[in-house]
């Protein structure tokens, strides 16, 4: 209970914090952002977007490992599982595809330029769905857990082709892509930093709290359908 | 009692086995062989059409041969999986023969047959588009030899997938598209840098890639495909 | 001379969270009969495909061993046979290749003169060379059995074995399982007496379930 309450006012915070704080371009007191040359003010996004992208990747690798893991030992909580993080990850790459559209609507001036790492969400976004149309078209439980994760473990096969093969082929416009070095190491100062990091630990907390959520639900309904129904 | 031969030899026979009866029963009942040549052929009107007559930029042709040859993917390749579900010859098969060499006899035929569209829509492709010239004959080889390879491995086991799900036709395209990505973005640039006349030097990088994905991929299916053949 | 012994304890199998049958055991030997019976939907043919290493257990295993010594999971398939209405031929294929094509793939040693003397025996050889897609469904259930018999194998699982059968079909297989049981295991599933009359042993499905299929 009182962690849930923590994790309400932690994101709360951060959200307050990165909309108000001032952003400056010499940072003096505590509560200044520093300035980022071409930024300035939309670099506020970098706060949400990022750890929302860093998330859905988690949400992927975590329902591919439930995949395997049913694969193995054929256990059919573990599909469960598998399926919970999915749609989460699903959600967050909602949430991370829109609010790097909106970054890039103001950055570069349209909202889709194809620079790899908006097409790599985009396609994050493709199998995402097509996880979810598969098991839909599935009636059999056994075959359903099987062939989504047989899907989703395909999909992780090409995960490396996307991160480390793309950029080298499709010129970037995304800050940390084409040879500029990464941004976030560089340019930010301490205070920035921190709430960066805070906002990556509230959402990746966020995430594992609606896990939990979502597979305690469903094992309170294959106990309910098994005992009456 | 078995014959002397070897695990292996047994093994490669098998699975030649299942590649020559795919091909026999293509052969004499022609269902994906209609569908892909028919596809080709009407997609290529379409786009000749479209055009009319214009000449368009030899880029966006090698974008377009790329299309053509993805949607003819789409509307052929499933079928030596889904054939099997749909006439239940499946526990046949499975009564039979371990499960790889039904994935490598059905890997080779998707293999053949994708390469016989693919020249296909080559052909038509360099005799119907009059801009479209390679004028490195090498990097085109390869590249199309090497996609053709990488297509027909992710194709095979995404069709294995869906061939036990309800909705088979749209499922394949929606499943296969996100897995293909990486690879058509690199062909298509590959056959661009063809188109330009550029050095195969220039082209390694593509080469390595399109390398890669097919082994892993590959590599990867393999793993895979008992958990998806066996009940 | 060589023994075969089918093992199975505690053997279990789920479907959609629904148990058709659990702490199932069964041992068969050669020269022994084992008939599975159990009213429609009690689950004779998915424990009879079980059995033949084509469908998975939730719980337990089936072992075939020879001479005391266990045959890996992937070796079985060759000393098995198996027959069933819902097994399906190429329509496209004539018999005589659909015996070729199956001894390719199982890497069977049968001679091309063994093969058109089991057309003989299950009455196809002069039909050998027509599309199975023109045959009668009397002949198609002929042709399953000449291609469950031409690797020999050593155990023979025929799941309501006198389907589409006429009077002398139904005489060759019960002539069929006496032949194989001089020569290694079977097992019948049916609810048909005069089907398992060879059987010594039974497994009756029925008290896995009630008349309205619910689990006991």
């Amino acid at each position: 209970m009182a962690l849930k309450l923590l994790l309400g006012l932690w994101i709360a915070a951060i959200i307050v914090v990165g909309i108000t704080f001032p952003i400056v371009p010499v940072p003096q007191a505590w509560y200044e952002f520093p300035l980022i040359p071409g930024l300035e003010n939309k670099a506020r996004i970098m706060l949400f977007h990022v750890p929302m992208a860093w998330v859905t990747v988690l949400a992927f690798l975590i329902s591919m490992g439930y995949g395997i893991r049913y694969l193995v030992k054929k256990n059919i909580d573990d599909d469960e599982k598998s399926a919970a993080s999915a749609g989460l990850g699903l959600l967050f790459c909602v949430l991370a595809t829109v609010t790097g559209a909106i970054w890039a609507r103001f950055n570069w001036g349209a909202f889709w330029n194809w620079d790899p790492r908006q097409t790599s969400i985009f396609a994050l976004l493709l199998i995402y769905g097509a996880y979810f149309a598969l098991r839909s078209a599935l009636d059999v439980e056994e075959k359903r857990a099987a062939l989504s994760a047989a899907y989703a473990v395909i999909a992780g096969a090409t995960v490396p082709f996307f991160i480390f093969v793309m950029p080298r082929l499709l010129p970037g416009l995304h800050p940390g892509s084409g040879g500029s070095g990464p941004l976030m190491g560089g340019t930010m100062n301490a205070t920035l930093r921190i709430v960066f990091y805070a906002s990556l630990a509230g959402f990746t907390a966020l995430y594992f709290w609606m896990l939990n959520l979502r597979n305690r639900l469903a094992k309170l309904r294959t106990h309910h359908e098994s005992v009456g129904g | 009692m078995k014959s002397g031969s070897s695990f292996a030899v047994r093994w490669l026979q098998a699975t030649s086995a299942i590649f020559s009866k795919d091909i026999k029963s293509e052969l004499r009942t022609r269902y994906a062989l209609n569908a892909l040549v028919m596809f080709v052929i009407t997609t290529l009107s379409i786009i000749l059409f479209a055009l009319g007559g214009e000449a368009a930029s030899s880029e966006l042709m090698c974008g377009v041969l790329w299309i053509i040859i993805f949607f003819s993917t789409m509307s052929g390749m499933s079928r030596s999986f889904v054939s099997e579900e749909e006439r239940g010859t499946v526990l046949t098969l499975q009564l039979m023969t371990r499960p790889s060499t039904v994935f490598f006899g059905k890997l080779f035929f998707n293999f053949v047959l994708l390469s016989g569209t693919n020249l296909l829509s080559i052909v038509l492709y360099l005799v119907l588009i009059t801009n479209f010239v390679v004028r490195t004959p090498a990097i085109f080889i390869v590249v199309m030899l090497l996609g053709t390879m990488g297509l027909a491995s992710a194709c095979t086991i995404i069709a294995a997938i869906i061939a036990k799900a309800n909705t088979k036709g749209t499922l394949y395209p929606v499943l296969s598209f996100p897995i293909l990505l990486p690879l058509l973005l690199t062909v298509i640039n590959g056959t661009l840098l063809s188109v330009e006349g550029a050095p195969f030097t220039e082209a390694l990088e593509e080469v390595q890639i399109l390398v890669s994905y097919f082994v892993v991929i590959t590599a990867v299916s393999y793993l895979l495909f008992d958990y998806v053949w066996k009940d | 001379m060589t023994t075969f012994v089918l093992d199975g304890r505690g053997l279990k199998k789920q479907f959609n969270r629904r148990t058709i049958f659990h702490d199932l055991d069964l041992r068969l030997a050669s020269h022994e009969a084992l008939a599975i019976v159990g009213r429609n939907g009690s689950g004779k043919s998915t424990l009879s495909k079980i059995i033949a290493g084509v469908l998975s257990l939730s719980g337990g295993e089936v072992t075939l061993a020879r001479n005391g010594e266990r045959i890996r999971e992937e070796a079985q398939l060759e000393h098995v046979g198996f027959v069933a209405p819902y097994l399906q031929m190429y329509g496209e294929f004539s018999a005589w290749e659909h015996l070729v094509l199956f001894r390719k793939i199982r890497g069977a040693t049968a001679s091309d003169e063994e093969l058109a003397a089991l057309l003989l025996r299950v009455g196809l050889l002069g039909r050998k060379d027509h599309e199975v897609r023109v045959y009668s469904s009397g002949m198609k259930q002929r042709l399953k059995y000449a291609c469950a018999l031409l690797h020999r194998p050593h155990l023979l699982i025929l799941d309501e074995p006198m389907s589409n059968l006429d009077h002398e079909g139904v005489e060759m297989v019960l002539a069929l399982m006496q032949e194989q049981l001089a020569t290694g295991m079977l097992v019948v599933s049916t609810n048909e007496e005069r089907d398992t009359q060879f059987c010594g042993k039974t497994i009756d499905l029925n008290v896995f379930s009630d008349r309205e299929g619910r689990a006991r």
